[in-house]
């Protein structure tokens, strides 16, 4: 009687858990250091960041944002990067095939901040909104890193059309 | 019984109610999420396989698996706009060479090639490119509306697989 009431309830509680995490949000580990300085600022400590899944529902992402997102080359992997231009922005790119682009619809560019030691759109292209899983609220571990996460863009990455 | 008693019981009674619509709510997210779903098609581009109106019994599991293969109908986010879904057929796998225009392109890793079974009314990769695999939500089975048309769509042989 005691084992089928637990078996019950954890039938029941794993699709709410599952349903939590799909809706509002879970916590990730960020590995890498394509992110430094905002995200791993030195390789000994790895952060864990509070994933939002909740606002990007209706797909409002705006420039500076960091978002996690399916990996175009490869989807088994999830990869964080910084939303550096919207749709119809023009991006000045570093060693892709074009020095400028214009974002096309319903696409991101998005970058690492660590430039140069980052797979991102620079080697990729611009990526779908589809692809874009959650966005990055705030760190929650180590406690010494308690930080919610600011939308910024580099000085000299910003969007040609921003300028 | 005193009002304050009867107040109990209701809020009781109402307690319970939330509960069971939230785990049933639940249950039905994870089903749709992760198992399978019904999905209503409209426009032209997958005729003649597909008419507008027509409902498609699809699944999440192949597509989660990365399984997907040439042939397959699969309902994705289009690429243009995240808040709609396209439907159409696979018909090029990752280093496949694909015609398109007027050369051969190369579909990079990660990626497929989708078009419509209608090649002259279908907005698929010929011009938007390669479809990013994370964008597949889900397999078509069978067609399941209207009743006199329930055939299974699992077959892969009726397309010009090239």
């Amino acid at each position: 009687m005691k084992f089928t009431l637990v078996l019950k309830s954890v039938l029941v509680g794993i699709p709410i858990g599952i349903t939590f995490f799909d809706t509002v949000g879970y916590v990730a580990r960020v590995e890498g250091i394509s992110m430094q300085p905002s995200l791993n600022p030195n390789s000994s400590i790895t952060d864990y960041v509070l994933l939002n899944r909740w606002c990007i529902r209706s797909f409002d992402i705006s420039r500076g944002d960091i978002i996690s997102l399916v990996s175009p080359k490869d989807p088994d992997q999830t990869i964080i990067k910084r939303v550096v231009g919207v749709e119809g922005d023009i991006i000045s790119t570093i060693s892709y095939k074009r020095p400028f682009i214009r974002v096309p619809e319903g696409h991101i560019w998005v970058e690492g901040d660590h430039t140069g030691h980052s797979m991102d759109s620079n080697s990729f292209g611009p990526v779908a909104l589809g692809l874009v899983t959650a966005k990055a609220q705030c760190i929650v571990w180590p406690p010494s890193r308690w930080q919610s996460i600011k939308s910024e863009i580099l000085e000299g990455r910003k969007p040609v059309n921003m300028k | 019984m005193t009002y304050t008693q009867q107040f109990r019981k209701r809020a009781a009674k109402l307690a319970g109610l939330v509960g069971y619509v939230i785990q049933y709510g639940c249950i039905t997210h994870c089903v749709f999420e992760y198992v399978g779903d019904f999905v209503v098609c409209t426009g032209p581009s997958m005729e003649p396989t597909i008419v507008t109106n027509n409902v498609l019994l699809t699944e999440h599991i192949t597509p989660r698996l990365h399984q997907v293969k040439k042939g397959d109908i699969v309902i994705a986010t289009s690429p243009t706009n995240p808040r709609i879904h396209i439907c159409k057929r696979v018909t090029g796998l990752p280093g496949d060479k694909i015609f398109s225009g007027f050369s051969y392109k190369v579909i990079p890793r990660g990626h497929v090639w989708l078009e419509g079974d209608n090649h002259r009314n279908s907005s698929d990769s010929r011009t938007f490119g390669p479809v990013p695999q994370g964008l597949i939500r889900g397999r078509a089975l069978c067609k399941v509306w209207p009743p006199q048309d329930v055939q299974l769509l699992t077959d892969r042989g009726d397309c010009d697989v090239r």
